[in-house]
């Protein structure tokens, strides 16, 4: 530690890491205490938020939250369509990738490569190319439409159905909005509202958002395949296990702390989901397609309430948060095992690939390098 | 007896690959048919494209749609903008995450742990809760409607300095004590020395960083309204959303959305061998 060496090194440690404190620290720290700010205030857009704004207190989260009228509602909405989002996309592209993933990593398997590459590509092309093609796919006389239409069924006009999944299923029980139901529930939504199910339309961004994840998580799940090994999988089918008890007893608990990865990143992915929304129509139709991602970009830049969107914007991160933390406490005591550095910058870079999904699950990032570091 | 019972099994095996095989060929047609009849779908006309929207050849081949992107819709523009705004932010990731990760891995100075801890708590950001923040502090700075505006923000991105980071900490330490003790100053021993032997890394970074702007369309939502600075993926956007009156011409929009693509695709092609390098031999190293 001879001071001529590490003497100037301070010098250089600082000057390297400027540029990204300043970026960082001007346009991601700076603008969240403005909005925050902003949330906290009564600012109608005009001229700087500093100066011509008045400190309100909490007047614009109780709007969204405690206030009953169209604010609430919405915002009650958004929570609604977006928490069956969740429900459904996170379950279904876990296990989806799971099982591409243990098909594609058979070693008798030809042609592996080029599964991977099927599976993988939609992963690859932008939201807005995807959702595009999924618009022309999903039209009342679309593609997918006349595949129904061999089959018999009469496919929905899906983009313009704004019925919920689980009233269809109701009503073909007799069962309507009356009575009970009708009931006022939280954030001015009848309980009814709130058992609506994800709309028709919904649930063609709920497949959309399938199809281009599964891909990303099969990798990651593969990737835990293959540090498990074949060797394993053999002993126990010699041990005289069949298949299916080889993969729930043997294989399918080894990948626990990938599971887990790819359940916290689908968790925090499926509530920022924006692209899609603006494009198949801001919310519609009948505002089943809205998210509080949405709703908070659109009251700030369409209908001008600076502050009520970045309150939005504030619970939402606030979800966020709570579900890391939710994760963290289920992940609490597992042992940090130490594993070479290399696998894990590659087990991170792995995360990284799609940059799509990185960007959704920004949270995750760190814990989700860990626990794929405690795999090993 | 156990030799009957090898058959059986290995019989039991081969109907479990072929079934297998089924499954794995319907899925894969699932998930590339789309893409194929978007592309063929570019090339109907407007009402083929919607009566017939399976078909993987056109009845009709028609060039209208790419002849429009290039004349009345100003596609190259929004090409232009997209390319010119790629390569500066990968040029910036790929240089400036580098720089920080390793100053943050080997160069001992006071704060660093702070610094360190500061990136990951700003990672745990989501980004669609930024959109309000980043257009107030662009307003604020006179930025909004710029390509500075549009550039800048996303230029570091502290998930990239954290992947160099951790790759930096894998490299030993004593090349670089030994370029060192020879006189090299510390950026010439970054770039000449430590640099290089991070290639694999780099190239993580450069994908990830091309991909994720080349791609990224919430941040050009709010950092301008000029339809001179839509990028392709604002620009199709407001294709696919009719904007420009094209309801419902799906040749056109499957067009642009076709164009719009390629790059990446090109991309993840190239480097492909890479990004799935979990295939084979994920285990050396």
């Amino acid at each position: 530690m001879s001071r001529g060496i590490r003497g100037n090194e301070a010098r250089y440690g600082w000057a390297f890491t400027a540029p990204a404190i300043l970026i960082i620290g001007v346009f991601l720290v700076l603008p969240i205490l403005l909005a925050l700010w902003v949330s906290f205030s009564d600012w109608n857009g005009l001229g700087s938020p500093l100066g011509n704004s008045e400190f309100v207190g909490g007047v614009n989260y109780a709007k969204v939250l405690v206030d009953s009228g169209l604010a609430q509602r919405d915002f009650g909405t958004s929570i609604r369509n977006n928490l069956y989002y969740v429900l459904l996309v996170v379950p279904l592209q876990t296990a989806l990738a799971l099982f591409l993933a243990v098909q594609v990593n058979r070693r008798m398997l030809r042609g592996r490569g080029f599964f991977r590459t099927a599976f993988y590509f939609p992963s690859v092309t932008s939201s807005i190319a995807i959702t595009t093609i999924f618009i022309f796919l999903f039209t009342s006389s679309g593609a997918v439409n006349q595949v129904l239409g061999w089959l018999g069924v009469n496919g929905p006009n899906w983009f313009a159905d704004p019925r919920g999944v689980l009233h269809l299923l109701l009503g073909g029980l007799g069962v309507d909005g009356s009575g009970a139901a009708a009931a006022g529930g939280p954030l001015g939504l009848s309980w009814w509202d709130w058992f609506a199910g994800p709309s028709v339309a919904m649930c063609v961004l709920i497949i959309l958002a399938i199809f281009t994840t599964s891909g990303t998580f099969m990798l990651l799940f593969l990737a835990a395949l293959q540090n498990v090994g074949a060797e394993i999988e053999e002993a126990a089918a010699v041990d005289g296990a069949g298949p299916f008890r080889t993969f729930f007893s043997v294989t399918l608990p080894m990948l626990k702390p990938t599971l887990f990865t790819v359940l916290t990143l689908g968790l925090i992915g499926t509530w920022q989901v924006f692209d899609q929304i603006y494009l198949t129509g801001r919310g519609a139709p009948a505002k089943t397609l809205l998210t509080p991602a949405f709703l908070a970009y659109d009251t700030s830049f369409s209908d001008l309430k600076w502050g009520q969107g970045a309150a939005i914007s504030f619970i939402l991160f606030g979800i966020i948060v709570a579900l890391t933390l939710f994760q963290r406490w289920v992940l609490r005591d597992r042992d940090a095992g130490r594993a070479g550095r290399r696998r894990e910058v590659r087990a991170v870079a792995r995360l990284h690939r799609d940059a799509e999904s990185v960007r959704a699950a920004g949270t995750a990032v760190p814990e989700a390098a860990a626990s794929e570091g405690r795999e090993r | 007896m156990s030799m009957t019972m090898h058959a059986g099994r290995r019989r039991l095996a081969t109907i479990g690959l072929a079934l297998s095989y089924v499954l794995l060929v319907a899925l894969a047609l699932i998930y590339i048919y789309p893409f194929l009849i978007s592309i063929s779908g570019s090339f109907k006309t407007d009402a083929e494209a919607t009566q017939q929207p399976l078909s993987l050849l056109p009845a009709t081949w028609t060039f209208a749609a790419y002849e429009r992107l290039f004349t009345s819709v100003p596609l190259l523009q929004w090409a232009g903008n997209s390319l010119l705004i790629t390569v500066i932010v990968t040029t910036g990731r790929v240089f400036f995450d580098s720089l920080a990760g390793y100053a943050l891995s080997r160069l001992q100075f006071r704060g660093r742990a702070v610094v360190f801890a500061c990136l990951v708590a700003v990672m745990a950001v989501p980004n669609v809760v930024l959109l309000i923040p980043r257009f107030l502090i662009l307003k604020e700075l006179g930025l909004y409607n710029s390509y500075a505006g549009m550039i800048v923000p996303i230029m570091i991105d502290a998930a990239g300095i954290f992947i160099m980071k951790q790759f930096f900490e894998s490299i030993p330490v004593s090349v670089e004590e030994a370029a060192r003790i020879d006189g090299a100053g510390v950026f010439r021993t970054f770039w000449t020395i430590v640099l290089p032997m991070a290639m694999p890394a780099l190239v993580t970074l450069f994908i990830l960083s091309f991909q994720g702007s080349w791609n990224e369309f919430a941040h050009f939502v709010v950092s301008r309204n000029d339809p001179d600075l839509n990028t392709l993926t604002t620009g199709v956007a407001s294709l696919t959303s009719g904007q420009l009156g094209s309801g419902n011409q799906y040749p056109l929009q499957l067009a642009a959305a076709v164009l719009m693509s390629i790059p990446v695709a090109v991309l993840f092609f190239i480097f492909q061998r890479r990004i799935m390098s979990t295939s084979e031999g994920g285990e050396k190293g």
